[in-house]
Formats: structure tokens, sequence, C-alpha cells
């Protein structure tokens, strides 16, 4: 299986990538990792007439940690995250091993999953849990914006024709008592989720939830934050009596479509569960750490 | 392709198995399809052609990815290694002796994928556990051992290539 032809560029800075995307505009796609890409091309599901490949962008590919949060270039490949050691931010560690398989690991990105912006996309629920924000660049400005407002539609994002995105940048959590978890319903390994919960809570001395993200993969038309459920964790104490409520509550966020992987009331079943469990686990892992 | 009027294909360069060479490639020429017909090297196999199987995993600078899944474009300059680079000197490599004496392979035909994402997951984790080595070819489809002498051939080449450390 072929995709259709196209003229391939390779450039080596962002300015020529700018001068590419002026010439060609959304004739042409932008070419990262290439495993959501390629797919669709060869399935001529997509069939662009041009393609950049922005793989030589060195400066991509790395991340920075400062106080103010985790700055992650859009080239870091899923398996580089996975196997990088950041405590502030367990939930990153939690969700990549969760991403399709160890192959496509080696080649997939943080940018190119998030500007395929499928809704069932692992890093999309992961990082709305942790209240990521984008940075977008063109020849004329670099813009940054939340990633909830990043994602428009299925597949469908805020980026112009002339603009790429080239960090994600995740705000350093309210305290150090960080905890996350991923869950993730899959028909068999490597499929896309049948619905997946990403948590992150972080907690007071006294137990108190401090800041909560919940996101769901496939849980709406774009990757969803669960904001109600979200606020129903804040300013409380977590406890089992709580726990329950929330994963009511989540269980009724989101709009899931009945597909083949499982009807709408299959998937808000589901989300409840996994709100449920996580937060479990994340309430024994806490009490843990005080009883140690 | 008659009908466009210059020759979209390209010079391109990889360092296969230790050897450097090139070969003309259209942009959407395939890795797999490079490797197989353009250079000649038929052991990397193309099972689905859906990034699903891994039949087609080569190393791209040392790491085992899809090769169907990577344009021959993408290659240029860096460096694979296929399953034609595993034995030397007409030795079989651990790994491909494992495979033989545990009847790791039925039909082979999951097979050239199969040791080129082991060799990879070796060379990280040298000691894996049977979880590990589950986890680590969980991209690689096989349909006919189950599975069971597959973990067995890699735990033991595991072993072995602790006594007497391999190439690549």
């Amino acid at each position: 299986m072929f995709p259709s032809a196209f003229e391939y560029y390779a450039p080596k800075t962002l300015d020529e990538v700018y001068g590419l995307l002026a010439q060609y505009g959304d004739e042409a796609k932008i070419l990262a990792g290439g495993q959501s890409l390629l797919p669709m091309m060869k399935l001529r599901l997509a069939a662009p007439s041009v393609l950049i490949d922005i793989g030589s962008l060195g400066q991509l590919s790395s991340a920075t940690e400062t106080a103010e949060g985790l700055s992650m270039g859009a080239l870091m490949r899923h398996k580089t995250i996975e196997t990088s050691h950041w405590p502030h931010y367990p939930l990153l560690r939690e969700t990549a091993p969760w991403i399709a398989d160890p192959l496509v690991r080696n080649r997939g990105t943080i940018g190119g999953s998030l500007a395929h912006a499928d809704p069932a996309a692992d890093w999309g629920a992961a990082l709305l849990a942790l209240g990521a924000s984008v940075q977008i660049e063109s020849r004329d400005r670099i813009r940054h914006m939340a990633l909830e407002e990043f994602f428009v539609d299925l597949y469908t994002t805020a980026l112009e024709p002339q603009e790429v995105l080239t960090r994600i940048v995740i705000p350093v959590p309210a305290t150090a008592a960080t905890f996350a978890r991923y869950l993730k319903l899959e028909r068999k390994v490597g499929d896309f989720a049948v619905v997946g919960v990403a948590i992150t809570v972080s907690l007071a001395i006294d137990g108190t939830v401090a800041q909560a993200g919940i996101g769901m993969a496939a849980m709406s038309g774009v990757p969803f934050a669960a904001h109600q459920t979200e606020s129903l964790l804040v300013g409380r104490q977590l406890t089992p009596a709580l726990i329950k409520e929330v994963s009511e509550s989540a269980s009724q966020e989101g709009d899931p479509e009945s597909d083949r992987r499982g009807s709408a009331e299959y998937k808000r079943s589901m989300a409840r569960v996994f709100v449920e469990r996580g937060l479990s686990q994340i309430l024994q892992q806490w009490e843990s750490t005080q009883s140690a | 392709m008659e009908s466009r009027k210059e020759d979209a294909r390209r010079m391109v360069s990889v360092t296969i198995n230790g050897e450097m060479r090139q070969g003309l490639a259209e942009p959407r020429t395939l890795l797999a399809y490079f490797i197989r017909e353009t250079l000649g090297l038929t052991g990397t196999h193309v099972g689905c052609d859906t990034t699903s199987c891994g039949a087609c995993t080569v190393l791209f600078d040392g790491e085992p990815v899809k090769s169907c899944t990577v344009l021959a474009v993408q290659a240029d300059q860096h460096q694979i290694d296929t399953v034609e680079g595993l034995e030397t000197d007409n030795v079989l490599h651990p790994l491909q002796q494992a495979f033989w004496d545990n009847h790791g392979l039925q039909c082979g035909f999951c097979t050239p994928g199969m040791l080129m994402t082991s060799v990879a997951l070796l060379q990280k984790n040298p000691h894996p556990t049977e979880s590990e080595i589950r986890h680590g070819i969980s991209g690689n489809l096989c349909r006919c051992t189950g599975y069971v002498n597959i973990v067995k051939a890699i735990t033991d080449a595991s072993h072995k290539m602790q006594k007497e450390p391999a190439e690549v």
C-alpha cells in the first residue's frame, strides 16, 4: 500500500518550514514521527500534495524543566517520555506505556499526536488533566493556547495553515505530593482506547485535594477535560465516600458515541469505574507515604 | 507514473547492516519496500502493511520501528539494521539460535521482526523478566506459536548472551 504521490521536503530550520508553509499553505502537511499520518496516507484517507518533514529540527526534541513547569519539544518521542524521569509530573510516565505499542512509541511524537487530534488519543486526555498549553509558532508570531482550546473538533485543531506546533508546556503542580494514574480499556494491545481516563491529584499535607485534573479519551468528539468532576474534588479530603461521589459525576460528563468499540452507556460506565479505581489507588498510595 | 513530467525519485543513502548502500526512491516509497525491492534484502517481511503486525521491524538508528510506516526518504543518511545483519561468518546470532533451539517459530513469517525487536530489547535490558519480554514484543504479532516458545527463546538467548556477549 502506497500513499498518493507527494513532494517531500526535509527543512533544517523553522525558517525554512515557514517558507514552505507560505508557499504551499494547506496543501502541505507536516510530518513528525508519521505514526498517524503515514497510515492515513496509505489508506488514502489523507492525500496531501506536499509533506514537510520536520524530523531534522533537533531543538524540538528535548525538554526543559523550570520552577514554573515543564516545556516539552513537539518532536519528543513517546519512548523518550516513557523513559524520562520527571517526579513532579508522574502522569507522563503513567500514560506513555499505554500508547500504541513499543515499536510505534519509538517513532511517534507527542506533538504529532496532539496535532492529529484523535479524540481517543492517550496524550490528549493526559495533557488536558495536566492543564497543559501549547506553543504555536509562525513566521510572524508565537502564541500560546490552552490545550482545551487547541482541540476544536474531531481531528481538527486551532492550527492555521502557516503555523507549527512547537512546544507543550505543563505548569508545575500545586504541591509536591502529586499522584497520577492512567487507566485505559483497549480490545487488544496497541489499540485505540475504548475509554481512557487520566487522573492527576495534588494533595496538601492534611490530605485535602489542592489540585485535580481528569482527562478522558474517547468520551467525546475531542479529548475531554472533566471539569465538573475536578471541581468536586478540589478543597475536599480524599476519602472513599468522595471517590464514590466524583466517579458518579465523571460518568455523566462527556458525550461518548456508541460505536464498534462499545455503546455510549458502556463507555460511561467504564469512565465511572476508572475514576473510582484510579482515585482509590491514589488514596492508597498517599496513605502508604503517610504511614512510612 | 509515466504521466509525471519529471522523475520524482531521489537518491537515498543508508548504512544497512554496516554497509553503505544507495538507491532511488520516490518520496512515497516506504522503507520496507526500499529495503526489499531496491536493496534486494528480502529478509524484512511485509505483513499487514497497516502498522499492526511488526513483521517489517528493522532497527532505525538502533531503535526497532515498523518499516512499513517510515518513508525511505526519511531514512536517508541513517543507519538501518535488518535480519540479514544478525549472523556473522555463517554463525547464527544467539537469538536466532535460541529461536531454532526452542521452536520459537512455525511458519517463520513474523520471525525477522521478532528477532529485530528482541535484539534491541536485550541490548537495553539484558536480563528481562517474562513480563518485560511480553511487553517488549507486544508490537509484533505471531499467529502460529501462541508466543510461549518465542518468550522461551528470548529468555534462553538472554542467558547465553550473558556468558558470551555477542555483536549487534
